[in-house]
């Protein structure tokens, strides 16, 4: 393995119990930095609003995301398209901190995620099962989040994503050595993948959870269900009062086994983003780059 | 003995698989409570100082912290750990714990793509792999402040009487010179 993945992996460490919030002026990124997010995503519209906007939807405008880094001091992320590496390759040129390959925008290649292995830059991918994830990190990304449900403020689908990933570790963490090899043509991962998994009970790479966390409580929850951080897209900016809300997920995340303090914390928030059930949704962006 | 591993954001758990390869007790600091309970020694981890440090003034953290520190509790910064414990950050006008007589610069190096790792001497235990993180360096250092270790001519490490810091994370590394440091030269001998 490349000393580079080893330090792009080694910055997703430096992110684990931390809350990366959407933003999309400098603006915002000052009141998610000084809310205490461990990271920003720069994009030029929230998932919510993708979402009712419709239409093709793809990388941001560099000059976009050149004014959030040039605001804050924390990591600042963006995203590309899935297959889309030539917009990958200018998020590098601008030294992006993380690229996310995100099924949020609209996908520029139907069968082939990027080969991330041909990256300096570290990528985060969004993953619905094990399978998902390891054939991720198989392509070189040094991060994964569940891909939940973006600009819906429904968590029910990343909690479905982050279970269904924990289960296929406990199924194969209790079997046999022999069995691997054909649990790994199953699920179309390498052999190499699982046997780590089977070894280690984790996957290789941290875990954030993303895609419909809107109250602190969510992402408490997230945090319980194994989730090592959380993102938080619409879920903010799209509320009564994002700064109170923000500084409110980023404790909730820290002290996510703290009923008394949760319960503080969810105290007089105003309004939370209006939800979207899955029934009510036209575009599964979940469903996109499997 | 026994360690607190300050625990509100960042790269706690690797800080306890290495007190827990050395033998040593430790337990996740999470709030203010937890700051108050019994301990010989802290490490502050990696992480993001700037979330860090807004955790530690929300949770009441920080002016216990601050006054356990300057009575001598021993402690061990690492990365955002080192730049929440320096008196002097030069770009950045929050202050942290302002507890050691150092002046850093954050993101010296750079974005992620400056991040790299490097083997170099540590004290006089000989050298080690260290890996460096969008991280700070030591720019220079008051009297009282002993120099661990350099490289590319930066200082990365150093001590002042019960505190001691790394730009770098031993912590990621399979090595446990650093972590055996701490608790030999400053937790056993404050005893």
């Amino acid at each position: 393995m490349s000393d580079r993945y080893e330090l792009n992996k080694n910055l997703a460490q430096m992110l684990k119990g931390g809350v990366i919030m959407d933003v999309t002026t400098p603006e915002q990124a000052k009141i998610a930095e000084a809310s205490g997010a461990c990271a920003v995503m720069a994009l030029e519209r929230i998932p919510a609003d993708i979402r009712s906007a419709g239409g093709v939807s793809r990388m941001s405008d560099p000059k976009m995301i050149n004014g959030i880094q040039s605001v804050v001091s924390i990591p600042v992320m963006a995203k590309c398209r899935i297959g889309h590496f030539v917009e990958a390759q200018i998020l590098q040129s601008l030294e992006i901190d993380y690229i996310d390959e995100s099924e949020v925008l609209t996908p520029a290649d139907n069968k082939n995620h990027i080969d991330k292995t041909k990256f300096n830059v570290p990528f985060v991918c969004g993953a619905r099962n094990l399978s998902e994830a390891l054939r991720r990190i198989a392509e070189g990304a040094s991060m994964i989040r569940s891909k939940g449900e973006a600009g819906t403020g429904n968590i029910v689908q990343a909690v479905s994503h982050m279970r269904a990933i924990a289960s296929d570790i406990r199924r194969i963490s209790s079997m046999c050595e022999d069995e691997l090899f054909v649990e790994a043509k199953e699920m179309q991962v390498p052999y190499e993948l699982i046997k780590y998994v089977h070894k280690n009970k984790k996957l290789p790479v941290v875990n954030f959870s993303a895609g419909g966390v809107a109250t602190p409580a969510d992402a408490a929850l997230m945090m319980h269900l194994g989730a090592e951080g959380v993102f938080v897209g619409s879920g903010i900016f799209k509320s009564d009062n994002p700064e109170k809300r923000a500084t409110a997920i980023v404790k909730a995340v820290t002290n996510y086994n703290n009923p008394d303090m949760l319960a503080k914390l969810s105290e007089d928030l105003g309004e939370a983003m209006v939800g979207i059930n899955e029934q009510e949704i036209k575009v599964l962006m979940a469903e996109r780059g499997q | 003995m026994k360690i607190g591993i300050l625990a509100i954001q960042g790269a706690f758990v690797e800080h306890g698989k290495m007190l827990d390869k050395l033998g040593v007790l430790n337990f996740e600091i999470r709030n203010a409570d937890d700051l108050s309970k019994n301990y010989d020694g802290l490490i502050i981890p990696g992480g993001e100082s700037t979330t860090m440090r807004k955790l530690l003034v929300d949770l009441k953290m920080i002016d216990i912290l601050k006054k356990r520190i300057l009575k001598g509790l021993p402690v061990f910064g690492t990365c955002a750990g080192l730049i929440l414990l320096a008196k002097d950050v030069v770009n950045d006008s929050s202050r942290g714990l302002l507890t050691m007589d150092i002046k850093c610069k954050r993101n010296a190096y750079g974005r992620q793509l400056g991040s790299f790792s490097a083997k170099s001497k540590f004290a006089n235990l000989g050298e080690i792999s260290m890996v460096f993180i969008r991280a700070p360096y030591i720019q220079g250092v008051k009297k009282g402040v002993e120099v661990l270790a350099e490289v590319n001519g930066k200082i990365v490490a150093a001590r002042q009487q019960n505190q001691l810091v790394t730009a770098f994370h031993p912590e990621l590394t399979n090595n446990t010179t650093v972590h055996k440091y701490f608790l030999d030269e400053i937790v056993n001998k404050s005893k």
